[in-house]
């Protein structure tokens, strides 16, 4: 492998442009692949790609070394152009173990670029991920294009005198490979150097030791003819404006921050750890300096008991779960109903049912947040659809809440919560003005009169002289709010709780169909199946096929057209990671016979899917495959 | 969000309600909403300010009647309502009004955390030792035996002791009276409301529907006073109608002595309730009868920073050293870049 220096300067290296790329990193839990995935994002985001992430990673913190249930992987799509997921299949699958090969090999292109740490491809690890013959020697891999690479050893090397024990030392191997990718895309290293730089700066020889290695990465492609090509992905024309790349988590906190100082109302958030959600925790907890109180209460009830409390108190009281902690607090989020409390439910969904899959993606908890609760409990339902799209939609949700006096419930999912996106960042003035009005006025104050239109009944805050008054549980006489068992006010009062947040359907934007208003078929997804449903309709239209597609946002109450829209197409494919609820709720609601598309594998629907599912409906006869 | 307004003279009558009281006739729980009723306007904070959360049981609707700010909860999360509304609003009163059941089966977990937390609200468990609103089912607190519509041959669950639980649990303020002694039990509500961390307070209370007379070989005349033991910071624990027994630490137990032999009120414990060590305040939680007369009073006193008071230092700190923050630094947090050349 070695190349004299005047064998170098004859070698030409082309440098080839590409429109995209899709880019997996898989190795064990501890080798730092999500860092690395994530660091290779920052980069091409700073670049000014468009991209996509999709982070993919065990339940378990540290399953046994080199076994396959151990294997992490990150997967990154960076593109010229505007895309809307991370890509169905990788181009380039780094693997730092034979394990990470095994499990990843699957989804790689023909022809895809693998590079493998082959000082990890031993019998011992090929033990552990149940491989019998090695697959660099095998020629199972024949029809991909492998670089196999001494990575261990030459991180190892690169730190000798360092120092660093074996251990520590090992650990710096993903920088080896992270440099590797940057010269191999082109990409400058200044934005991880600075990100160790800042990592470790208790640390510096850690930082010194990670950098050093980033750079022999580098530089060993440079030197050696390892790669015979260069690619570029060039910077993507997106809308001119200031950027940042944000995951759905993060995006769903800072829309609730937002909101907060939108609305003028403090933020409470109640939580109690729990995967996928605990990142709404955490970064939530960052701004104290922003009036945010984060409490992590002993349970999933406490947690929304707390909010509850807050919001009577007056703040905006929210709470972030996933399916299991939903599960709890749903007495909870009934008191919130029958008391007409604002309050933010963020349920942050993931495989189920049980424990399910912790760290995989679902959107199956549709059923459990509208009727998982005892009675007639209605309860409005809004579903992000993408990463940056969680911002906006908590700021929907705080003011549907706030407006109406109601519970809200955010189903966002695990998929877009961990993945990420640039995201153009909106003008603080332009953001939708949520100013709220407590109740002052002592005369007349009836805790259960309500705005004739909303049906809201007033916010009455403690502290207020004058409006002294009791909420609970128990059925309510409409307007005093007394405890009342009669069952004509009985009757009533569960006919207005309802009739309160169908009556939001007309405070909420349209059904807006993208492609022909009317026809053959409509494509209709809610949540995070809208990357990959509009990269499929728009693969189906460039065919030249009639289909068009729409997003629900509002799943409670549906738009007011919804119905209406529905009737102007003769077919109507609801794509869906569960069994079909959505699916169930049109049928229920407006009588039309959707075609159900169900997929739960805990990862979401790549483009080709749903592609292939339109052609099976509109060129039956057609073989797709 | 509160106002400096002169605080106006209540009365007992501003603090009721015009609901009609739906307690059995003879319940205990009168005689609790009459002493809190008649020490909330002695308090002079205005009526606005107060707060009274309470769960599910009979006890529970005590917020109904009280001419104040109520929520009525659900099951066992009255401390997790009143944690959230303490912490969001630290300048209210918080009360929580709870049971047996409320708090020490279904909301046993709640009850231990706002404890160790020490969050700024009172507790008034009444302790009846029975289900009441269920019609008779036998309690955590119940006693070991005990024939219930639920235990026909009799529990066989040991019990808890509520105040050990308390100051198991780290509690800096527990206390228990009855329900009828009411001059007690309204001293006790007094010191509980100057108590600026959680305060618990057990409060002995007759169902006479479902477990009439649990308490009354310490209610009735002619037994009382050899079985109550008046506990008062700083003073020797002597009880009986002669004042003629008290209680003195025997190694690391507490043992009953007969005083006028040769023992004198010196020879006993002087009661102190400001230990920060609880293990005392434990020993008399454990005093249980027939061996022992049954304590009352404040048991555990001590004062340290209230769980509201250091969340809020926090965000105090955390503005003084970064300002507070703007809708502009919250988006452009982190690593950003410019497409297109716009200023930004």
């Amino acid at each position: 492998m070695s190349t004299s220096v005047a064998e170098k300067e004859k070698r030409a290296i082309s440098l080839e442009k590409l429109d995209e790329v899709v880019i997996r990193f898989a190795g064990d839990s501890g080798d730092g692949m999500q860092l690395t995935g994530t660091q290779f994002t920052n980069t091409s985001a700073l670049f000014g790609n468009d991209l996509s992430t999709l982070p993919d990673f065990p339940a378990e913190i540290r399953a046994p070394a080199g076994t396959l249930p151990g294997v992490s992987a990150f997967q990154v799509r960076i593109a010229d152009y505007d895309i809307h997921t991370p890509g169905d299949a990788p181009d380039v699958l780094v693997a730092m173990n034979p394990a990470a090969l095994k499990k990843e090999l699957k989804d790689l292109k023909p022809n895809g670029v693998i590079i493998v740490d082959t000082d990890e491809f031993n019998q011992r690890n090929f033990a552990k991920a149940n491989i019998t013959s090695n697959p660099l020697e095998d020629h199972s891999l024949d029809s991909y294009r492998v670089f196999p690479v001494a990575l261990t050893t030459m991180t190892r090397r690169t730190l000798e005198g360092s120092g660093l024990d074996t251990k520590s030392m090992d650990r710096c191997k993903n920088m080896f490979s992270l440099g590797m990718c940057y010269w191999l895309f082109s990409r400058p290293l200044d934005n991880t150097i600075s990100f160790l730089g800042k990592q470790f700066a208790k640390k510096p020889h850690l930082a010194e030791a990670n950098v050093k290695v980033l750079k022999a990465g580098w530089n060993y492609c440079d030197i050696t003819e390892v790669f015979h090509d260069r690619y570029e992905v060039p910077a993507a024309d997106l809308e001119p404006g200031l950027y940042r790349n944000i995951t759905g988590n993060v995006s769903l906190a800072l829309g609730l921050i937002a909101a907060s100082r939108r609305s003028g109302l403090s933020l409470f958030l109640g939580a109690y750890p729990i995967t996928p959600a605990s990142d709404v925790l955490h970064e939530l907890s960052k701004y104290k300096n922003y009036g945010v109180t984060t409490f992590q209460a002993e349970d999933e009830i406490a947690a929304v008991c707390a909010a509850i409390g807050a919001s009577f108190g007056g703040a905006l009281g929210v709470t972030c779960s996933s399916g299991p902690g939903i599960a709890l607090k749903t007495e909870a989020m009934n008191l919130a109903v029958m008391t007409e409390l604002p309050l933010i439910v963020c349920d942050i969904q993931r495989g189920g049912p049980s424990t399910g899959l912790p760290t995989k993606t679902e959107q199956a908890d549709l059923f459990q947040v509208m009727f998982g609760r005892n009675s007639d409990s209605p309860m409005p339902i809004l579903a992000p659809s993408s990463p940056k799209d969680c911002f906006d939609t908590a700021l929907e949700a705080v003011r549907i809440a706030t407006k109406y006096m109601t519970p809200v419930t955010l189903l966002s999912d695990g998929y877009i919560a961990n993945g990420s996106e640039p995201w153009k960042l909106p003008q603080a003035e332009d953001l939708p003005d949520l100013r709220v009005t407590f109740r002052t006025e002592a005369a007349g104050f009836l805790p259960y009169q309500r705005d004739p239109e909303t049906l809201a009944r007033p916010w009455a805050i403690p502290g207020t002289p004058g409006l002294e008054h009791r909420i609970g549980g128990l059925e309510k006489e409409d307007v005093t709010g007394n405890i009342s068992y009669d069952p004509m006010n009985h009757d009533h009062m569960v006919r207005l709780r309802a009739e309160k947040v169908a009556r939001i359907a007309a405070d909420i934007p349209p059904i807006e169909v993208h492609g022909d208003e009317s026809g053959e078929l409509l494509v209709l997804g809610w949540g995070s199946t809208a990357g990959a449903i509009t990269g499929a309709v728009n693969s189906a239209r460039r065919r030249g096929l009639p289909v068009s597609r729409a997003h629900l946002r509002y799943l409670n109450p549906f738009a007011a057209n919804l119905g209406e829209v529905l009737s102007r197409f003769r077919k109507v494919l609801v794509p869906e990671m569960n069994l079909g609820q959505l699916a169930f709720l049109l049928r229920g609601h407006y009588l039309k016979d959707v075609i159900s598309y169900s997929k739960v594998q805990g990862q979401p629907f790549t483009r080709q899917e749903i592609f292939d599912k339109i052609l099976e409906i509109m060129e039956p006869n057609q073989n797709v495959h | 969000m509160s106002t400096e307004t002169a605080t106006p003279t209540l009365t007992k009558k501003d603090f009721q309600t015009d609901q009609e009281v739906r307690w059995c006739p003879g319940c205990g729980d009168y005689a609790i909403l009459s002493a809190v009723q008649q020490v909330f306007p002695e308090l002079g904070i205005p009526r606005e300010r107060f707060v009274v959360v309470s769960g599910i049981g009979c006890s529970s609707r005590l917020p109904y009647y009280m001419n104040t700010f109520g929520f009525h909860s659900i099951h066992g999360r009255a401390p997790a309502v009143a944690t959230g509304l303490k912490l969001a609003r630290p300048d209210l009163e918080v009360w929580i009004a709870t049971g047996d059941g409320d708090a020490m089966s279904i909301g046993g977990n709640h009850l231990i955390h706002v404890l160790r937390r020490n969050v700024g609200v009172k507790i008034l468990m009444f302790n009846n030792r029975i289900y009441g609103l269920t019609k008779g089912q036998y309690s955590p607190t119940s006693e070991l035996g005990k024939k219930t519509k639920s235990t026909p041959l009799g529990s066989v669950d040991y019990p808890f002791n509520p105040l050990s639980l308390a100051l198991g649990a780290g509690a800096t303020f527990v206390a228990r009276s009855v329900d009828i002694f009411q001059q007690h039990l309204r001293d006790v509500l007094r010191q509980a409301a100057q108590h600026k961390g959680t305060a618990f307070v057990e409060i002995y209370q007759n169902c006479n529907i479902f477990n009439d007379k649990a308490f009354s070989y310490m209610t009735e005349k002619e037994t009382k006073d050899d079985n109550v033991l008046y506990m008062e910071h700083g003073k020797p624990l002597v009880f009986g109608k002669a004042k003629d027994r008290g209680i003195r630490m025997r190694g690391t137990e507490m043992e009953v002595i007969q005083l006028g032999t040769g023992l004198t009120a010196d020879d006993c414990l002087v009661w102190d309730s400001k230990l920060d060590n609880p293990a005392t305040a434990f020993l008399a939680a454990q005093l249980l009868p027939p061996q022992f007369p049954t304590a009352l009073g404040v048991f555990r006193n001590v004062e340290v920073p209230s769980y509201e008071e250091r969340v809020v230092d926090q965000m105090r700190h955390e503005t003084e050293r970064l300002g507070v923050g703007t809708l502009d630094d919250l988006l452009k947090a982190g690593d950003t870049w410019t497409v297109g050349g716009v200023a930004s």
